[in-house]
């Protein structure tokens, strides 16, 4: 395949950026989307010319590092998947593919496509977590019963791999699907119940300091999420939030 | 407890309420209005209850107003809010991939609704608060002197859809108000947090009150004007 690349290219956290367009030819169909980025690296190189630096590590859709807006698609036009399983047959011959970082105010871009993401660790930080007595009387965690259903939501907020395609598709830039799969692990099994108010409290309140938009419902982010986090979620955070308010 | 309307789910919260509290209204609105089809007299006896009992026009007529400045006012609010929250757009979106046209435009068939509200308000509201409040006439009739004239309610809305400007006006109102309906009636759920087993079939009452609600708004619109 040849295609045209449109590629966000940015020195530094204080440059401007603009699309720079690139062509490639003899992609493979079935290579990746970052091998793609890869073989354009090694071309950019041998010409003497920056590489485009992009965020990738496991390229198994596991870690969450790729990110990438593709065609006005956080992590492509396929679904369920992330960056680095995308594959180039997604793509026909002759096509213009616009790449882009992941666009919030609260994910700044540090290099071309390689936005940061830390404010999502502030977030965790803020509340994302249990506290457990590790002095030498530590209750097994399958001792405690817990229901069928409540493991089974718990278990798939917890498959959130924090990736920001949540963020990067919402019209409002939007954390509440991360923040509500974060919530939702918790506050569905009985050793997250213990901490839940504060946890909800602090999480939405570093979430708003952050710098996120609100929720408008969209749906966007549902659907561009790589690991299928329902809007549950959110709806689940605002009940655990909204209790918590009334509690505080 | 305070700072919850600071909060960005607090304020999801309050516009949800206030959407909640508003379609109620519309449901009564149009309940009455379409009194209008089947009985004159109905119409009128019912509308002169509702524009004299105190409770209504004391107590619900300013709270509903202060409903509609809230949502609105928190409507602009959220939208500058998320605007600031991405500061460079992206080159290429691709929103049709992810989201209804409806869910990502809010905003401007809000504001198509707030310019129709102030038509609206100089048709009926206006005149009504003028007869009633500046002039003083609360009898409800069509010639205040004489008790035979009857109510003046019907006639006043019959009469005033002889425009056929007007009937567009109103039916593309209309238009909006259901796309508006489309995206805000289950999103009024999902933000207070109410999404469960019966979410399905809530969307789909959804989206039924979304399109019954302002095609009978139509409907009565084309009726008093074809009738006329």
């Amino acid at each position: 395949m040849n295609l045209t690349l449109k590629i966000w290219r940015q020195a530094n956290a204080n440059d401007k950026g603009k699309m720079v367009d690139y062509k490639i030819s003899d992609v493979s169909p079935d290579m990746s989307f970052l091998e793609m980025l890869d073989v354009l690296n090694n071309e950019l190189i041998e010409k003497g010319e920056e590489p485009v630096a992009f965020d990738h590590d496991c390229r198994e859709g596991i870690c969450g590092s790729c990110s990438l807006y593709i065609n006005g698609e956080a992590h492509g036009p396929d679904r369920g998947v992330t960056t680095c399983q995308l594959h180039m047959r997604m793509f026909k011959d002759g096509d213009t593919i616009f790449i882009e970082p992941f666009r919030a105010k609260a994910f700044p871009v540090i290099k071309d496509l390689v936005v940061d993401r830390t404010a999502f660790d502030r977030i965790q930080h803020a509340g994302g977590f249990i506290s457990v007595n590790t002095s030498g009387n530590t209750i097994d965690a399958n001792a405690i019963p817990v229901n069928k259903e409540n493991a089974d939501d718990a278990f798939s907020a917890a498959t959130c791999i924090g990736c920001g395609a949540c963020v990067a598709s919402c019209k409002n830039s939007s954390a509440m699907l991360f923040v509500g799969a974060k919530v939702s692990q918790f506050a569905l099994l009985p050793q997250g119940r213990v901490e839940a108010t504060d946890r909800v409290l602090n999480m939405v309140n570093q979430m708003d300091a952050e710098g996120f938009g609100n929720c408008t419902n969209t749906g966007a982010c549902e659907v561009e999420c790589p690991k299928g986090i329902s809007l549950e979620n959110i709806a689940r955070m605002n009940r655990e939030y909204l209790a918590a308010s009334l509690k505080g | 407890m305070s700072g919850i309307l600071n909060s960005s789910i607090g304020r999801k919260f309050a516009m949800a309420l206030s959407a909640l509290f508003l379609m109620i209204f519309l449901l009564q609105h149009f309940t009455i209005n379409l009194l209008s089809v089947f009985s004159e007299d109905t119409f009128n006896n019912v509308s002169h209850f509702m524009g004299t009992f105190w409770l209504i026009q004391y107590v619900l007529q300013p709270v509903l107003i202060l409903g509609v400045i809230f949502h609105f006012v928190m409507g602009f609010v959220l939208e500058i809010r998320n605007r600031n929250a991405r500061q460079i757009s992206y080159a290429k979106n691709n929103g049709s991939a992810n989201s209804s046209w409806m869910s990502r435009n809010m905003i401007w068939s809000g504001l198509a609704i707030l310019a129709f509200i102030g038509l609206h308000f100089y048709d009926f509201w206006a005149p009504e608060i003028n007869v009633k409040y500046f002039k003083g006439d609360m009898s409800g009739l069509i010639d205040p002197d004489n008790v035979n004239s009857g109510f003046r309610y019907w006639e006043e809305l019959h009469h005033k859809f002889v425009d056929i400007w007007r009937v567009v006006l109103y039916c593309i109102a209309f238009i909006f108000l259901s796309l508006h309906l489309l995206h805000g009636f289950s999103s009024a759920f999902q933000s207070t947090g109410m999404n469960n087993k019966y979410t399905k079939s809530l969307q789909g009452f959804g989206k039924a009150y979304a399109i019954i609600i302002p095609l009978g708004f139509v409907f009565i619109a084309l009726f008093h004007h074809f009738t006329h």
